[in-house]
């Protein structure tokens, strides 16, 4: 592929302001993940406060735990696991059931009707529950939570991207590819792939939002992040007797989902438009 | 006489993506007098469609009528609010729309639709209106008009469908009927059907009409005057004989041209020694099941037999359903042939695509009809012509740049578009390209499945311009296959006509041009000419139109 003879495309983008937004907070939780030990004021583990469910102070800027913990320690570490594991189960989730979805779509016939039978078997287990017997049967550890999390969206990706693969798979240029005789990955990759990548982004988006959302659920429900780790999920369900007090210990974590999430979906729903001008 | 419809100095605007507008109508003046019937010809972009759907005082959306009047029986459609051109619409002036299949409903009987008319401007009750629909199937011809009016859509077929829809058009006794394109859609022997139909019924009744068209020869035969379309702007208007007789502005000269392309000349590779390149025999194949005698229920082809040799081209010619597409597919190894035998080059072929060789798949190359969707619309034109250049010669970086402005330049297409995308191309250049991909695989045969029905009647001469040039240069054959007979006969030695499947006769316009099967006959003759009398003239053998026309 040559660059040098490339001209410009002439092609223009169109952002709005409210994706705008929605990708600023992502980006701010996501520098906040990755510069995590560096910025926290106090180590995760330590008591510094003499009470519990301390309230916000210009010591302790979102309060204290249930334990007398640095609450924005600890939120800045669970940005760490609540990003990082759901990003992790997220590219499992979308790149193996986008990959399965449009090989099934090319190849076709037993392939297609084995994988897509298994992975609606698989589907058809509420994701809380397998979700919870995964993790009473095999323990919870970072890795497993990943996997579980990753397996158990793989058969909407799968689903998606199958339909999708199958509109286009039967147009012209791919006939015009397999009588060049082009093999299956070519075909996959390099022609149906970049037709459908805008719809397999904003999926990517919502099923980020869905793993997040079900992370938390499971942590809250103790079966996720293990102490002395913690995500967010997790600190809202050991600071769960601050509710009658009204601590910051058990509202800002649940706002730092919410943010995150809806965020995410501000973004996809307002992703930047080409502008395509035909005749200029 | 005091003209119907007066267009005058009319404008319609588009709106782009980016909020920019074009002009695509600017300034154009039509006039239509009582009983006239008024063809507006051009290619497509040209506003012909646009212009005729002002006359109801419509602008499709994105588009909107920015200067000038339409005035139709005193009335100015322009200025008119949005209620009482609906009293306009259906009630004065009519519309029939391109395809018929779209345009009726599916799920209600024809006739509670054809009535519909009546019913929302309170014509009158509805067992007249009934009535009248009858005595209308009769006036079109319709098979058994008393009854197929209780049909569904889909139990007629598209001739009927389409004289049902001019029905529909007709009932509420307009002064003017748009028609958009009524015939494009159906075959050669079926289109006669219904021309004649449209003709008798607007002569009769001294309906006048507004008819919109691509092609000038159908027009001659309908139409009083031609409006001759460009860009948005007249370029000229004159009566039906003098604009075939004698066309004075160079644009309707260069229509009337590409409407006869140059017959072919004797092939060039005579002298070379003439051997086989491909032969096709007992080929059988088509859909569903395989059968007990493992051939599928549906057989699109029977027993196709065919010889082609080096430096000769073959035409395939047949309407919708005789399986030409069909053949082209097997050939090609799309799908596999249930029956017979392939040889291409002394070699056998295997049926399907994925047991051939590499080196067999690159001698034979297939080009489809529709270029929009057999160019990938997320690839540059450089990584569309580049990609058979990797793959079959493996060539890289400096060379393969270079073959590609080759080829670019073989296909007449500017550098400039090297990195455009297929969206950013015109229907005759996204053509080019298709076929340059072909020519990059260095082929020694090319199956090309109606490469020029989608395109222009200009344009289509010069993409056939195009494939004699390549034939000269490279030595190819090609299979052509069209169910257009005047560009078969232009680029091909030989010519297979199909009927159901069946080859039925083969012809070397070079020895002999006249067919001797009926069917062959029937269709040929079936080809509408640039003369306005040859519809009244035509004679054709009744029987011969029952056994073999659907329509």
């Amino acid at each position: 592929m040559t660059t040098s003879t490339t001209m410009p495309r002439g092609a223009r983008y169109r952002f709005s302001w409210i994706g705008m937004i929605g990708f600023a907070i992502i980006l701010f939780w996501a520098i906040i993940a990755f510069l995590a030990p560096h910025i926290i004021p106090y180590p995760v583990g330590e008591i510094v406060d003499e009470d519990y469910f301390g309230p916000m102070s210009s010591k302790l800027l979102l309060g204290s735990d249930y334990l007398g913990r640095d609450m924005l320690s600890r939120i800045i570490m669970g940005a760490r696991y609540t990003v990082g594991i759901s990003l992790a189960a997220v590219c499992l989730a979308c790149f193996s059931g986008a990959a399965f979805g449009m090989a099934a779509a090319v190849i076709g016939g037993w392939f297609d009707t084995i994988l897509s039978r298994f992975l609606d078997a698989l589907n058809s287990i509420p994701s809380k529950l397998s979700g919870l017997v995964i993790a009473a049967a095999v323990g919870s550890s970072l890795p497993v939570l990943i996997i579980m999390l990753g397996v158990i969206y793989i058969p909407g990706a799968y689903r998606f991207a199958r339909s999708l693969a199958v509109n286009v798979n039967t147009m012209d240029y791919i006939t015009v590819a397999r009588t060049r005789g082009e093999g299956i990955p070519y075909v996959v990759f390099s022609e149906i792939l970049p037709n459908i990548i805008g719809p397999l982004l904003a999926d990517f988006g919502i099923r980020f939002v869905f793993i997040v959302l079900l992370l938390s659920g499971l942590s809250f429900l103790g079966l996720g992040v293990q102490p002395p780790y913690a995500d967010w999920g997790a600190l809202v369900h050991e600071n769960i007797g601050g509710l009658p007090f009204g601590a910051p210990a058990v509202i800002v974590p649940s706002l730092a989902i919410a943010s995150l999430t809806i965020s995410v979906n501000l973004l996809i729903d307002n992703l930047p438009k080409k502008i395509r001008d035909r005749s200029a | 006489m005091k003209n119907l419809v007066e267009i005058r100095n009319l404008k319609v605007e588009a709106t782009t993506d980016s909020g920019r507008s074009i002009d695509i109508i600017k300034g154009v003046d039509i006039d239509i007098a009582p009983g006239e019937i008024v063809a507006l010809i051009g290619e497509s972009g040209s506003g012909k469609t646009t212009i005729a759907l002002t006359i109801m005082g419509y602008a499709r959306p994105g588009c909107k009528i920015t200067g000038g009047s339409v005035t139709v029986a005193g009335k100015d459609m322009v200025a008119l609010s949005e209620r009482r051109r609906a009293n306009v619409r259906g009630l004065e002036v009519s519309y029939v729309p391109q395809s018929a299949a779209a345009a009726f409903n599916p799920s209600k009987r024809i006739i509670e639709q054809v009535i519909e008319v009546t019913r929302i401007h309170q014509l009158m009750p509805p067992a007249e209106a009934r009535e009248k629909a009858v005595s209308l199937f009769r006036a079109l011809s319709l098979p058994d008009p008393d009854e197929i009016g209780s049909r569904y859509p889909h139990q007629v077929s598209g001739g009927q469908l389409q004289r049902l829809a001019a029905a529909m058009a007709l009932i509420s006794d307009p002064k003017l009927v748009i028609f958009d394109e009524p015939t494009t859609a159906l075959d050669v022997t079926t289109q006669i059907e219904v021309l004649r139909a449209f003709k008798a019924v607007m002569k009769k009744s001294g309906i006048a009409g507004v008819y919109v068209s691509h092609d000038l020869a159908v027009v001659a035969q309908i139409a009083d005057r031609i409006v001759v379309l460009r860009g948005g702007e007249v370029q000229e208007v004159a009566g039906t004989n003098d604009i075939l007789a004698d066309a004075k502005h160079p644009y309707t000269r260069e229509l009337l041209s590409a409407f006869e392309p140059k017959p072919r000349a004797e092939s060039i590779v005579a002298a070379l020694e003439r051997k086989p390149l491909l032969q096709v025999d007992g080929l059988i194949a088509g859909y569903g099941p395989v059968q007990a005698d493992g051939l599928p229920l549906v057989k699109a082809v029977q027993e196709a037999s065919l010889s082609l040799e080096r430096g000769r081209n073959l035409g395939i010619i047949g309407e919708s359903g005789c399986g030409k597409s069909t053949l082209a597919r097997s050939i090609a190894g799309i799908l596999p042939a249930s029956a017979g035998q392939l040889t291409l080059d002394g070699r056998k072929l295997a049926p399907s695509a994925r047991q051939r060789s590499r080196e067999q798949l690159r001698e034979l190359q297939i080009v489809f009809q529709h270029a929009d969707t057999s160019l990938n619309p997320a690839k540059s034109i450089e990584e569309i012509l580049g990609r058979p250049l990797k793959f079959y010669h493996g060539m890289k970086g400096k060379a393969r740049d270079t073959r590609i402005d080759q080829l670019m330049d073989m296909v007449r297409l500017p550098k400039a578009l090297r990195s455009r995308t297929p969206a950013e191309l015109s229907g005759g250049q996204k053509q080019r390209v298709n076929f340059a991909r072909a020519l990059a695989a260095e082929p020694k045969l090319i199956v090309c499945d109606e490469i020029t029905s989608a395109l222009d009647t200009v344009v289509a001469a010069a993409v056939i311009d195009l494939l004699k040039e390549m034939q000269r240069e490279l030595s190819l054959s090609y299979i052509f296959i069209s169910h257009d007979l005047s560009v078969v006969e232009a680029i091909c030695d030989e010519i297979v006509v199909m009927y159901n499947g069946r080859k039925i006769e083969e012809i070397t316009p070079a020895i002999s041009k006249v067919p001797q099967h009926p069917y062959s006959k029937l269709l040929f003759s079936s080809v509408p000419k640039l003369d306005s009398g040859w519809l009244d003239r035509l004679e054709r053998d009744p029987e011969l139109v029952k056994t073999y026309v659907r329509g």
